[in-house]
C-alpha cells in the first residue's frame, strides 16, 4: 500500500503537510513530497483540494448500519455505588441521542443493584438493562464481557460508552475485541457528525501533542471510553424509564479470576477533582523546596497543590497530585499554573478550569495560550508577592 | 515458566515539541525508547525467571529500527526477541495490532504468562493487553502492581484501583498488564547489549506471511477506527497579559481575582 503525489496537480498549499500526523510530508521546490516515514494512513488524501494525492488502497465499503439504534452507557458501580463518570456519560449520551433522534440506555451489572436503576433514569436513561447475578458482584472482566456481549447481540446498539476508569479501561477493550468493533480510548470530546451521523471521538494523541478526531465507520456499536471529569451530568428528575431484566447464566470456571480481597486505601491529600482552587507547578518550580512556596500560596488562597508529570517524576510532589493526561482531570474555579510550560498532556487535564492564571519566565510557553491572565516572570518572585498581597486582605 | 513480554518502541514523548507555526510534531532528534510501562513488564518477567526458571521471549511490532528495543530487552536478560515488521502492519489501530500480536503469539505457542505494560506513552490507549487476551481467549488482570505468588496453575496479583487495590487470583495461562509501581527495572548489561547486536543475536524478524495473515487484516487496512482529523488544541481564552515587575503584577492580578469574586 502506497500513497503518492502527482506533482503536476500539487499547488503547494501545504494542507497535507499540516494534516499529516506523522510529519511525513514536506515541501520541496514548492511541491509536497512524501517522506519515508509515511505510514500510508491516508489522512492527507481527504484534505487535498487539488485531488493531487493518490493511494492504491481500495476504498473500504461501509456496511449499512441503519438498524443500529440507541446510545448505551455502561453504568459502572462499585460496591453498589455508581461512579460519577457513569452519570457524566449519561449527560453526554442525552445530547448525542438527541442529535440522532435515538434514545439512551444504561447497562447496569452487579449483584443486588436494582436500586440504582432509578438514579440512572433520573440522569437521562430511557431504559436500563439490568443484569443481576452473584458472579457479577465484583467486577471481573470475563463475566462482565460475556453479559455485555449478549446484550449487544440482542439489542444491537449504535453507540456504547464507558468511563475511562480502571474498570472501564479493562472492560472496554475486552468487549470491543469480543464483539468485533473498533474502540477509541480516553476521549475528551464526543459529537455526532451532522452529515454522516457517525460518532466523532476526539482525544489527545501522539503523546498528547495534538488532538485527534477518530471515526469508527466500519463496525457497530461505535465504542469509546471517556475520561472522567470531562463531561457533565444532566439530571432529569421525574423522568420515566423502563427497566429490562437480562437473565444471566454464568459459571465460575469460565470467569478465570477470583477477587480475594478488595482493599480501600485512604487517599493522601484531597480529591483534586473537587478542589475550587488549584495551585500547580511544573519544571520551572525547580525543586521540592520550590513547592513549599506553592503550598503557602495554596494555603493563603484556600486551594490545593498539584503538579505536572515532570514534578511527579522528579519526586517534588506525590503522584496523586498529578494533573494531566496520565494524572487527574480537574475543573476548578481557578487554576494557577506556575512554571508550567503547558504541554498538551498537561493541558488535557486542566483545560476545563473556569479561570486559568499562568506564570512563566518564557513568554512563548504554550500555557499562555490557555490562560485568562498571564504573567511573564519568575514564579519565585511573583508567588511570594501574591502571598503578601493576599495577606493584606 | 514460559513468558512472552509485549514490548513497544516509542518516541520519548516527554521530549516531543510542536512546531509553533504548523502545529505539527517536531520529530527530528527525538530518541526512541522502550515504552516505560513495558520496561516494568520486562523486569517482572526477568525476576520471575530468576525465581522459577524458564524462558522469556520479547515480542514487538514496529519498523525495522524497533529491533533496538529488543536488543535492549536481551541486554536486560530476555532470551529471545521477535520483531513483527512489515509495511503492511503500518498505521494499525488497536484492533489490527491486537490481531497481529495475537497471531504471532499463537505461532510462538506454549506460554504460561504474557506480560505487557499498561499503556504506551505515544498512544495511551491501554487497549492492546486486554484485546490480545481476548483474541487468545485467556483471562487478564490489568494495572498489576504486585505479583504475590506464582503457582502451577494460577498467579496471585494485586491490581491497582483508583481508591485502593484488589487481590486477585488468576488462572494460567493469563495476560497481565503492569504499572510502574510494580518494580524498578534493571539496566541492560553492556555484555548483553553487545551480544544482542551480533549477527547471531537471538532476534527474529517476522513479516505478514511469516505469521500467516493477509495484508487486508492488518495495518491501516485491517483497522476499524481511523483518524479523520488532527489539530492543535485551540483555546477560547483571551489571555490578558499582566505587565509590571513581580510586585506590581501580583498586585494587579490579585485585584482581578477580587473583581471576579474568585477570592
Amino acid at each position: 500500500m502506497t500513497v503518492w503525489i502527482e506533482v503536476d496537480l500539487c499547488n503547494g498549499c501545504q494542507r497535507c503537510i499540516k494534516t499529516c500526523p506523522y510529519g511525513a510530508v514536506e515541501l520541496r521546490d514548492g511541491k509536497a513530497h512524501i517522506l519515508d516515514r509515511c505510514t500510508s494512513c491516508g489522512a492527507c488524501l481527504e484534505v487535498c483540494k487539488q485531488k493531487a494525492i493518490f493511494s492504491d488502497m481500495e476504498p473500504k465499503v461501509i456496511p449499512d448500519f441503519s438498524d443500529r439504534k440507541g446510545v448505551w452507557v455502561f453504568a459502572e458501580q462499585r460496591a453498589g455505588k455508581l461512579t460519577s463518570v457513569s452519570l457524566e456519560l449519561l449527560g453526554k449520551a442525552q445530547e448525542l441521542a438527541a442529535s440522532l433522534g435515538q434514545d439512551v440506555s444504561a447497562l447496569l451489572l452487579g449483584s443486588k443493584v436494582s436500586g440504582l436503576a432509578k438514579s440512572l433514569i433520573n440522569h437521562g436513561a430511557d431504559r436500563v438493562y439490568l443484569a443481576e447475578h452473584r458472579a457479577l458482584k465484583d467486577f471481573r472482566t470475563l463475566a462482565y464481557t460475556k453479559v455485555i456481549e449478549e446484550l449487544v447481540a440482542r439489542y444491537r446498539p449504535n453507540i456504547l460508552l464507558m468511563g475511562a476508569t480502571h474498570v472501564g479501561r479493562d472492560l472496554a477493550p475486552r468487549v470491543s475485541r469480543r464483539i468485533g468493533v473498533g474502540l477509541t480510548a480516553d476521549c475528551t470530546e464526543l459529537s455526532i457528525d451532522p452529515e454522516e451521523g457517525i460518532l466523532l471521538q476526539t482525544r489527545p494523541a501522539f503523546g498528547g501533542n495534538v488532538m485527534a478526531t477518530i471515526a469508527n465507520r466500519y463496525s457497530r456499536p461505535q465504542m469509546a471510553t471517556v475520561r472522567p471529569g470531562v463531561m457533565e451530568p444532566r439530571p432529569t428528575p421525574g423522568k420515566k424509564g423502563r427497566v429490562i431484566r437480562h437473565k444471566v447464566s454464568l459459571k465460575e470456571r469460565e470467569i478465570g479470576v477470583k477477587v480475594l480481597e478488595v482493599v480501600k486505601e485512604k487517599k493522601k491529600g484531597v480529591n483534586l477533582s473537587e478542589a475550587k482552587v488549584i495551585v500547580a507547578g511544573g519544571r520551572g518550580v525547580g525543586n521540592a523546596e520550590g513547592f513549599r512556596k506553592l503550598e503557602k500560596l495554596a494555603a493563603a488562597i484556600g486551594g490545593e497543590v498539584a503538579g505536572t508529570r515532570v514534578a511527579v517524576e522528579e519526586g517534588w510532589i506525590p503522584p496523586e497530585r498529578q494533573v494531566g493526561q496520565t494524572g487527574q482531570s480537574v475543573r476548578p474555579e481557578l487554576y494557577i499554573a506556575c512554571g508550567i510550560s503547558g504541554a498538551i498532556q498537561h493541558r488535557a487535564g486542566m483545560m476545563n478550569s473556569r479561570y486559568v492564571i499562568a506564570i512563566n519566565k518564557d513568554p512563548r510557553a504554550p500555557i499562555f495560550q490557555v490562560a485568562d491572565w498571564s504573567i511573564v516572570g519568575d514564579l519565585h518572585d511573583v508567588v511570594p508577592e501574591m502571598i503578601k498581597e493576599l495577606k493584606k486582605g | 515458566m514460559r513468558i512472552i513480554v509485549l514490548v513497544k518502541q516509542v518516541p520519548d514523548t516527554t521530549e516531543v515539541k510542536l512546531d509553533p507555526k504548523t502545529g505539527n510534531l517536531i520529530r527530528e532528534g527525538i530518541e526512541s525508547i522502550i515504552n516505560p510501562d513495558d520496561r516494568h513488564a520486562l523486569e517482572a518477567a526477568i525476576s520471575l525467571k530468576e525465581k522459577t526458571g524458564g524462558k522469556i521471549i520479547a515480542l514487538s511490532m514496529g519498523p525495522p529500527q524497533a529491533v533496538d528495543a529488543l536488543s535492549e530487552a536481551i541486554g536486560m536478560g530476555v532470551d529471545e526477541g521477535i520483531l513483527l515488521t512489515d509495511r503492511a502492519f503500518a498505521g494499525a489501530d488497536t484492533w489490527a495490532t491486537s490481531f497481529t500480536l495475537g497471531k504471532a503469539v499463537e505461532k510462538i505457542g506454549g506460554f504460561d504468562l504474557i506480560l505487557c505494560g499498561r499503556q504506551a506513552i505515544d498512544g495511551d490507549t491501554a487497549q492492546i493487553g486486554p484485546q490480545v487476551a481476548d483474541y487468545l481467549k485467556i483471562p487478564q488482570v490489568t494495572y498489576v502492581f504486585e505479583i504475590e505468588a506464582v503457582r502451577k496453575k494460577s498467579i496471585l496479583v494485586k491490581r491497582r484501583m483508583e481508591d485502593g487495590y484488589e487481590r486477585i487470583q488468576c488462572e494460567l495461562p493469563a495476560l497481565l498488564t503492569v504499572i510502574g509501581e510494580l518494580n524498578t527495572p534493571r539496566y541492560a548489561m553492556v555484555g548483553g547489549l553487545i551480544d544482542a547486536c551480533r549477527e547471531k543475536a537471538p532476534i527474529k524478524l517476522w513479516n505478514a506471511a511469516d505469521i500467516g495473515v493477509q495484508t487486508c487484516d492488518v495495518g491501516l487496512e485491517g483497522s476499524l477506527t481511523h483518524v479523520i482529523r488532527t489539530f492543535a488544541p485551540k483555546s477560547q481564552r483571551q489571555g490578558e497579559m499582566i505587565e509590571g515587575d513581580a510586585e506590581a503584577a501580583a498586585k494587579s492580578l490579585i485585584g482581578k481575582l477580587k473583581e471576579n469574586s474568585l477570592i
